[in-house]
């Protein structure tokens, strides 16, 4: 179906957050719609699906005009949305989550038909190549299965213009080509996609064309061999950035953190990190890959005394870690946890009181059991010029800010003092292309002033840019570990889905390990 | 609910516009300068924001007079017979009882402006203790209301939604007052806080059980603050049984009478003003809380375990702790509410003491969005609804529970902000304080 986008613009209270956009998706095209967060690339996507009504322009669907006076109009008319937080039912089956909503029945008692709906689900899986069991219960399956639920649901609802909203952010390098694969048979079958990132290389892998969106105004329309990764930046930033993080070579000193058999388990019990050995030295940054829950987060919250540990230690310069956050905090431990507004922010406080948030009970900030505000505001002020945290004042709710001033305050706060461990979680999760320069160059500095520093991230490109190790975890172990040059895409993908280094590279992993470990 | 079905939902309850710019927001804030170095920050826009959160208090109260008009109106004997016949002439006789009605409740609260003025021309000091004396019901019955609502603003702005402000209040009467009459011979300087400080201390005690049992088990104080009260309304009936307390020679429940020197005196000595220094103590208690909450150590992490305990425990705070802290903290300012009203109106217990202050507490919170200084206003407005209700009933046969009604009215639309923003067609604004407050019960 070819849908076009005519000079939409939709404005909420003081922003603007689309100005005359155009957009032109052909049939069978896979349009990638890029953009910084920030961008419109959201609020566009919601007038698309009905969720906004657009304060100007129009929607046409194969050049008749559409109104969508809600998602079930959308969908009506064959537009299909894929959100980046999946919305299915865990303790239902995958056929009764796609007919969900749109149940078929029969006889006079209206009981739901499985047998129908199952049956038009294994011929869309058979025909698209989804391999999805429409018997298995959504809890059961891994999350780059879920994701097919969500298209096979979109399919059964007949759409024919699929909107895939920050697609491969949950998944693995390996999940991420299914997804391709997956992507071009739609497309061959007749189906328009549009394909919402912030990932430069998978846009220019899979888009026909790429929209880029800066400050709600669309910047340009291009393909992907008229352009380059820098270009498609600039684009979006809206001047020159750098890609890769500019770091020299690490040199490491004497071991800061050390990790033997450390096992930890989750809030359910389960054990999250089995026996797990690392060490970190001081003046080099170790990064963790893995696919998000392979108990990178218990071992973040094990390292910061947030979780007790069940066995094996965790030796900080020699001596045991605390085990509660101050006493952590109070060895010199930086931490930047891996959910800014769940776990490092107050929202609702104003930026001076978040900066305050991990030193507020000490002088000069807290002296007994008075609380200077004053002091804590001015130390902000400063951090704010500092960090280049871009509010009007230090008084603003940190909440207001963006995703990438948000980080910012949080990496003022930890970065702002002299740290023997930085334990940074997902530290540019979100965050526009500015803003991760930014901070990369921020940890890079950390690590040159002679911090230990542990990176844990999910991002591939970040992982590599970044460590001077990589370490990959899988299913709450290090699988192995390797240089930047070592860490191609493909290896990292390997072992980041647990496939058995003996099956692969046996000899070679052992001594790629061997040698990184030094 | 199917994933297409979900953002409509969203969509059609309105949230969309509240919701729709966190992704966009960003840019405009983005463009705005840093604040100059060095320089004040704007503080300009401070004024604004506090008659912006006065607005929606203000429409609320507004809505319930509006309301309780109708309810005036339909529930009026001569409306009723009469609109069949005459509906304009039921429908002005109606208005008409409406203004005398309210009429009456505001001189019952504040007094009448012209008597005051006679007195005062006329130098009869007896007149004019006559013409304070609504004025003085109106501090009288405020005081507990503003302790009581401090006891509940403090704890929810610690995330903790205290529906024992009225069992805090009665364990903090039984102990004030256990000390009011059990020392004789003590000066009243040493009686007199010793008192106070009992009533505190019953009441932190009292506040203490839900606070431990959160912190300990996870119970949620909703469901252990409302099973307390129950148990301390027949911890008084109990005691006010036993020979400790019971007054010598009487059969129904009643104490003994506070000793003189540590009951709170009256502002004015005049047999018509009964208003007490009790209202000192709650003024006082308003400045310690918000020092607490605002300049203080303490304070700071209240605020942080209530807006987000997650990023609290990251940062290092226990959130156990602070759970118990503060309340016992409301506790205790309930408790003083309890001692206020059994030394300075009182000066005896008997059941049912303070007529529901602790539960009013919960609207006087709300109305004043949990800022200290809202729960002294709102405790003043409400106190005055319910001083000048009595008069109120005596010129136009009006009960007094319309006020009550008046009450409940504002409450609903406090916490039904939406309600009221599309009544008068207000812009959303962030969700802070009480609207957040009335969220707080699914937390």
């Amino acid at each position: 179906m070819k849908l076009e986008l005519r000079g939409i613009s939709k404005s909420f209270p003081g922003v603007l957050a689309n100005r005359n956009v155009d957009l032109l998706v052909q049939p069978g095209e896979i349009h990638g719609l890029l953009g910084e967060n920030g961008a419109g690339k959201t609020t566009l996507m919601n007038i698309l699906y009905g969720l906004y009504q657009p304060d100007e322009g129009e929607v046409l669907l194969d050049d008749a005009q559409a109104r969508f006076a809600g998602p079930g109009d959308a969908i009506k008319a064959g537009i299909g949305m894929v959100h980046q937080h999946f919305m299915l039912v865990p303790v239902f089956t995958v056929t009764e989550n796609v007919m969900l909503g749109v149940e078929s029945t029969r006889g006079p008692l209206l009981q739901l038909d499985r047998g129908a709906a199952r049956a038009r689900i294994v011929e869309i899986s058979e025909r698209h190549n989804l391999h999805v069991n429409p018997d298995a219960l959504v809890e059961d399956l891994p999350v780059g299965v879920r994701q097919r639920v969500e298209i096979i649901k979109t399919l059964y609802r007949h759409s024919q213009v699929l909107i895939l909203d920050e697609p491969t952010a949950v998944l693995t390098p390996q999940e991420t080509e299914e997804l391709f694969v997956i992507i071009r048979s739609l497309v061959a079958g007749g189906t328009s996609i549009i394909f919402i990132t912030h990932k430069l290389n998978e846009v220019l892998e899979i888009a026909d064309r790429i929209t880029v969106l800066r400050r709600g105004e669309v910047v340009g329309t291009v393909t992907p061999a008229d352009t380059t990764r820098e270009a498609l930046a600039a684009m979006m930033v809206g001047r020159p950035v750098q890609l890769t993080v500019d770091k020299s070579p690490s040199q490491p000193a004497a071991p800061v953190l050390e990790l033997t058999g450390v096992t930890v388990r989750d809030d359910r019990g389960q054990l999250a990190v089995r026996d797990l050995d690392l060490t970190v030295h001081a003046g080099e940054i170790v990064a963790v890959a893995g696919v998000q829950g392979n108990g990178q987060t218990e071992l973040a919250e094990a390292l910061t005394g947030l979780r007790v540990i069940e066995s094996g230690s965790i030796l900080l310069k020699g001596q045991p870690i605390g085990s509660d956050p101050r006493s952590v905090y109070r060895a010199r431990v930086g931490h930047v946890p891996e959910d800014r507004l769940e776990d490092g922010l107050v929202a609702g406080f104003n930026i001076a009181e978040n900066m305050a948030l991990n030193n507020y009970w000490q002088p000069p900030v807290g002296r007994g059991l008075r609380l200077y505000r004053d002091v804590m505001a001015e130390i902000a002020e400063e951090r704010v010029r500092e960090f280049d945290v871009r509010t009007p004042s230090v008084f603003n709710d940190v909440g207001n800010l963006s995703g990438g001033n948000q980080q910012k305050v949080i990496v003022a706060r930890e970065f702002s003092r002299d740290l023997a461990l930085l334990v940074a979680a997902q530290p540019t999760r979100g965050l526009d292309v500015g803003s991760i320069e930014y901070i990369h160059r921020r940890i890079v500095e950390k690590r040159d002033q002679g911090t230990a520093v542990l990176i844990i991230s999910t991002e591939l490109d970040e992982v590599v840019g970044l460590g001077d190790r990589i370490a990959v975890m899988y299913q709450g172990k290090i699988v192995g570990i390797l240089t930047p040059e070592q860490a191609t895409f493909e290896r990292l993908g390997l072992l980041m889905g647990g496939a058995h280094p003996e099956e692969h590279t046996a000899e070679e992993l052992a001594a790629l390990a061997h040698e990184a470990a030094g | 609910m199917s994933a297409a079905d979900q953002p409509t939902a969203a969509a059609r309850s309105g949230q969309a516009p509240t919701t729709a710019p966190s992704d966009s927001a960003e840019a405009g804030v983005d463009k705005k300068p840093v604040t100059p170095a060095g320089g004040r920050p704007d503080r300009g826009g401070s004024m604004r924001r506090l008659l912006r959160g006065l607005l929606l208090p203000a429409l609320a109260l507004l809505s319930a007079f509006i309301v309780g008009g109708i309810v005036i109106i339909v529930s009026d004997e001569v409306v009723i017979t009469t609109f069949g016949s005459d509906p304009i002439g039921a429908l002005a006789h109606g208005l008409r009882v409406v203004f005398r009605a309210y009429g009456a409740l505001l001189r019952g609260a504040i007094g009448d402006p012209g008597q005051l003025l006679d007195a005062i021309v006329a130098l009869d000091d007896n007149a004019l203790r006559r013409a304070l004396n609504p004025i003085s019901e109106t501090i009288l019955s405020s005081t507990p209301l503003m302790l009581t609502g401090l006891a509940v603003a403090l704890a929810f702005r610690a995330g903790l939604f205290n529906i024992g402000a009225e069992g805090q209040l009665q364990i903090g009467a039984l102990a004030a007052v256990l000390v009011g009459f059990s020392f004789t011979g003590l000066a009243w300087f040493i009686h007199l806080p010793l008192a106070l400080l009992a009533g505190a201390i019953g009441g932190a005690a009292w506040g203490f059980i839900p606070g431990a049992l959160k912190a300990r088990t996870g119970a949620h104080e909703v469901i252990t603050t409302i099973m307390l009260n129950f148990v301390a309304f027949r911890m008084v009936d109990y005691a006010l049984r036993t020979p400790l307390y019971q007054r010598p020679g009487r059969t129904d429940q009643i104490s003994k009478i506070v000793e003189p020197s540590a009951t709170l005196p009256q502002l004015i000595e005049h047999p018509l003003l009964r208003a007490h220094w009790g209202i000192f103590v709650a003024l006082a208690a308003a400045v310690v809380v918000s020092w607490l909450l605002f300049r203080s150590v303490k304070g700071f992490e209240f605020r942080a375990v209530g807006l987000n305990p997650h990023a609290s425990r990251y940062a290092g705070m226990s959130i156990a702790r602070t759970i118990v802290l503060s309340m016992v903290a409301a506790g205790a300012l309930a408790g003083l509410a309890g001692a206020t009203i059994v030394l300075g109106t009182t000066r005896t217990l008997t059941p049912g003491l303070g007529g529901g202050a602790g539960f009013d507490g919960i609207a006087i919170a709300l109305l004043g969005r949990a800022r200290p200084a809202g729960v002294v206003a709102a405790g003043l407005l409400i106190g005055g609804l319910r001083a000048g209700a009595t008069p109120m009933q005596a010129a136009t046969d009006i009960p007094i529970h319309l006020v009550v009604v008046m009450q409940a009215l504002v409450i609903m639309f406090i916490a039904a902000p939406a309600l009221v923003r599309a009544i008068y067609r207000i812009r959303a604004e962030r969700q802070i304080g009480a609207e957040a407050f009335a969220k707080g019960w699914g937390a």
